[in-house]
């Protein structure tokens, strides 16, 4: 009788891609359900129609690329970007734009770099990014949160809203949509308003927006099962939102009317989905222990000088992206110090 | 004297190292029965190279009889060790047979057709009174005894015992740590024969001037902690401490374990001895007891056999060179679960084609594992830089950058990035998610990275070769050309004469020809012409100053010749 010849470790392998992808969208699942509560229809609609066109987009360029079709789309990672790109996107957003952004983000950003584990930025933040810069009116056309939507679509009404562009009679765009509290906050800070005086508007909650707060809160859930699962390790989302956090608190404490108190930075946008589900993607991000903690403060601070300063009132996905062009170089001036060399073993 | 049982509250202070795995043991399905003594088998293969080193050379020869604990091949050069006949018989061949090796290849083995009667030969004297003998006398009766190290890398244990005048050894440290799961060989020999480990550590002690000894063992054998306290206690061993440390692997790795017992690093590249410390196996230290206090040299061994592959797992106390399939028939034979056959442990054993092969000096576990045990990874998918791989290895490399050279066969980036301290423990190609065999990666690289050394090495020598020989061929020439000069120095001193004589009837052309020129410009100028410089030379002329100047070259003398080359014998 003749055994195979293979080579060590034998033993049994506790981790799997698939399985990793798999704990990230169940992860993904509280966060998704808070937001199609507060936000309509529009968010599974435009899951859906991400997820579709991820697995398609990835199917066809597999094709081309002559590699095989099966293992590629069992490890996830497209459904992956997909959910997180179509998290990130308002709800009414037409579903031509969810098919550009989501097959660039598969076929540009990750198939033409080599496929997973070879692309260097974010599928689904470079996916965002590019629809942001080019369209960027339908890309900040939110709708407020349920309890101060006054006109909440059906599914019906919302199927023909994304596929259509239609709205139901009596209604226009302008009526139905709203900016992102953060979106809001910047503009009126810009026309110098108090930020006592902004929070008065029936908009806010405790931290962020109404609504919007709670979506955050059920990422962070989902965020705390990554981390005591060990998907992720903590020094990302910590290092992001702790940065993030003392940045934005010391500006608060320099002048508390112009900028915002630092749990509104904490529970607005995308912040927490940003930490535990974008920043973390393991393949664009840094891989040493110390270049996680560099990268994970980088990314905060660089949200917060967007947020404050610059064009966007959102920064999470350009923040990534520049800290996604560092991380090799992170890495590599990060290295561990190996054991047996340096300072330890000779006393 | 200090003894910790488990019971007590840990006085030794313990460290950790980084990475690292907590896997389940599956030790207990190999520890429920004794230690039993393997059948005599009718045929032993004998492999003359089982251990790291120069192979053994045989000094019997086929047809000829020998006698259990006789030696029948000797060690060559200072890293080796000589194989001895672990039972009475006749040598029937020295050929090649397949050996327990990763390559799988064939290699010089002595066989023995046993006679049964397993007759001892005549054993040197036992060395009862070793803490008065000399540390030499100790050490060659180790060596002569074929010890190597038995917890599975097979080092010649003298070798270890003796790393040079200048390093002075404070600390021996015992490794009973048995950190891979289904293994359990060093176990039972703890529970079951611990005077034999504590009387090999008092030798050990003696042979190195250690001032202290500390035994690490993993806290998942109680029993085998307890039995090695008691047994020190009853053989009264000063300095020494049993240890119990975290079931952590690898916490038997040789670095590892010192670090955990000592908090210190062995610097990289380097042995224990560097820091004063040597580490050796329990069951190297079983076979210095035998071989001191017994005079019986390394014949046998404990092997575990186990796994759901074999019907009843167990520990068997084997004579080396033993087939693996009698000792599998012993066990009751395969189970039909039977998968995958591995030697060693399921993190760093290797696979077997089949169980022809003998047991070796190293051998400490054979695996039968079934399907569940040693599952099939799967096929390899791209590294998506999840650092898992990182975080598991205990010597802090970054797998997913070494991976990433070897693939590109960039050796030397891999070498910056450490290949060399990766200690092939498995802990990152076990925890991958994308299921890459990262350790064979690290295997290939280090070999080809050797045979890279090893071309250079080649290159180098025939550079330097070349270089002797061209500064040869310079100095020949160089001589050579010396005496060429010396000659031509003598040939000019004649033909300086000549040239002389030669100047002189050229010095006599030319006044004439001044003068027959100045006769000329004088009528020139009568005719108001203006003569030119040197155009009015005859070709006669031309040709004797040509001439002249040809023969006054070589007589110039030797700062015409090239400098000589220095003579580079002496650098
Ligand atoms: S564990 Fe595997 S997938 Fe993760 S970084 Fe290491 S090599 Fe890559
Ligand atoms: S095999 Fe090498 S690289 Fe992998 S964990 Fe062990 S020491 Fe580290």
């Amino acid at each position: 009788m003749r055994f195979p010849l293979i080579s060590s470790p034998h033993s049994e392998r506790p981790n799997s891609v698939t399985q990793t992808m798999l704990w990230v969208i169940l992860t993904l699942v509280p966060g998704s359900l808070a937001m199609t509560w507060y936000f309509g229809w529009g968010i599974p609609i435009h899951i859906a129609l991400a997820t579709l066109t991820a697995i398609a987009s990835e199917g066809v360029v597999l094709k081309l690329r002559g590699r095989r079709m099966a293992p590629a789309l069992n490890d996830l990672s497209a459904v992956v970007t997909a959910l997180l790109f179509a998290l990130a996107i308002p709800p009414l957003l037409p579903w031509w734009l969810t098919v550009l952004g989501t097959a660039f983000a598969i076929i540009v950003v990750k198939q033409l770099y080599g496929g997973i584990g070879y692309n260097p930025f974010n599928p689904a933040m470079a996916g965002y990014v590019l629809l942001l810069v080019s369209y960027p009116v339908e890309m900040t056309a939110w709708l407020p949160p349920e309890m101060l939507n006054h006109n909440p679509l059906d599914l019906e009404q919302t199927l023909a809203a994304i596929f259509g562009s239609t709205l139901p009679a009596g209604l226009s765009w302008d009526a139905i949509t709203m900016a992102t509290p953060l979106d809001q906050m910047r503009t009126q800070l810009d026309l110098n308003i108090m930020i006592s005086e902004i929070r008065q508007s029936p908009l806010w909650g405790d931290f962020g927006g109404q609504g919007w707060e709670w979506v955050g809160n059920w990422f962070l859930l989902g965020g705390l099962v990554l981390l005591f699962k060990r998907i992720i390790s903590w020094h990302i989302p910590l290092s992001m939102l702790g940065a993030l956090l003392v940045f934005s608190m010391l500006f608060h404490f320099l002048d508390q009317e112009a900028y915002p108190f630092g749990l509104f930075h904490i529970f607005s946008g995308g912040t927490l989905l940003g930490a535990f589900f974008i920043a973390t993607d393991p393949v664009t991000a840094c891989t040493t222990k110390k270049g996680q903690l560099l990268f994970g403060a980088s990314i905060g601070i660089i949200t917060y000088v967007i947020r404050t300063w610059g064009g966007y009132p959102d920064a999470v996905a350009f923040a990534v992206l520049l800290m996604n062009m560092a991380a090799p170089t992170i890495d590599y001036y990060t290295q561990p110090r190996v054991f047996g060399h340096g300072e330890r073993g000779n006393d | 004297m200090m003894y910790h049982p488990p019971s007590n509250k840990p006085v030794h202070r313990l460290f950790k190292f980084p990475g690292g795995l907590h896997l389940p043991d599956n030790k207990a399905q190999s520890t429920g029965t004794p230690i039993r003594k393997a059948r005599l088998p009718a045929q032993l293969i004998l492999p003359l190279q089982q251990h790291i080193g120069s192979a053994a050379q045989p000094i019997v020869s086929p047809g000829e009889r020998v006698l259990k604990g006789q030696p029948i091949a000797l060690g060559q050069g200072r890293i080796s060790a000589p194989v001895h006949a672990p039972t009475s018989g006749t040598v029937t061949a020295i050929d090649a047979y397949p050996v327990p090796h990763p390559s799988g290849l064939p290699a010089a083995c002595i066989v023995i057709e046993a006679d049964g009667e397993d007759q001892w030969a005549e054993l040197p004297p036992p060395i009862n009174d070793f803490e008065k003998r000399e540390p030499e006398l100790l050490l060659q009766r180790v060596q002569g005894a074929g010890v190597v190290g038995m917890g599975g890398a097979a080092f010649p244990t003298r070798v270890k015992l003796d790393p040079g005048p200048r390093r002075r050894i404070r600390t021996l440290v015992i490794n009973g740590a048995e950190c891979e799961p289904f293994i359990t060989c060093d176990d039972m020999l703890m529970r079951e024969q611990p005077e034999r480990v504590v009387d090999g550590v008092a030798i050990l002690m003696r042979i190195l001037g250690a001032e202290e000894c500390l035994i690490g063992i993993e806290d998942n054998k109680p029993e085998a902690i307890a039995a090695m306290t008691r047994a020190a206690e009853t053989r009264k061993l000063a300095a020494t401490t049993i240890i119990a440390i975290p079931t952590h692997y690898p916490s038997g790795g040789e670095k590892q374990l010192i670090r955990v017992l000592t908090g210190h690093d062995v610097p990289s590249g380097d042995i224990p001895a560097s820091i004063g410390m040597v580490c050796q196996n329990v069951a190297t230290a079983a076979a210095v007891a035998d071989a001191v206090l017994r005079g019986i040299p390394l014949i046998s061994r404990i092997v575990t056999l186990t796994g759901e592959g074999v019907a009843l797992p167990c520990n068997l106390e084997v004579l080396i060179g033993t087939p693996l399939k009698d000792l599998v028939e012993q066990v009751g034979g395969y189970t039909g679960k039977a998968a995958r056959l591995i030697l060693g442990g399921p993190m760093m054993g290797f696979t077997l084609a089949s169980d022809q092969i003998p047991l070796t000096k190293a051998s400490n576990c054979f695996l039968a594992a079934s399907s569940k045990e040693a599952p099939d990874p799967g096929i390899a998918t791209p590294c998506i830089r999840c650092g898992k791989c990182a975080d598991a290895c205990p010597v802090s490399l970054l797998p997913q950058q070494m991976y990433w050279y070897a693939r590109a066969h960039d050796l030397e980036k891999t070498q910056e990035y450490h290949l060399f301290d990766c200690i092939e423990c498995g802990c990152c190609s076990h925890v991958c998610p994308a299921r890459i065999p990262l350790v064979q990666y690290f295997r290939f690289a280090k070999s080809e990275s050797w045979d890279q050394e090893r071309e250079r090495k080649k290159a180098e020598l025939a550079r330097l070769r070349h270089q002797a020989r061209a500064e040869r061929l310079a100095r020949l020439e160089a001589e050579k050309q010396e005496r060429l000069r010396i000659k031509k120095e003598a040939l000019s001193r004649k033909s300086k004469a000549d040239a002389g004589a030669a100047r002189d009837s050229k010095q006599a052309a030319i006044l004439a020809a001044a003068k027959r020129a100045a006769e000329k410009k004088a009528k020139l100028a009568q005719q108001g012409v203006v003569p030119g410089n040197t155009e009015h030379l005859t070709p006669d002329q031309r040709r004797q100053i040509n001439l002249a100047d040809a023969r006054r070259k070589p007589a110039s003398g030797p700062d015409d010749q090239p400098p000589r080359p220095h003579d580079v014998q002496d650098h």
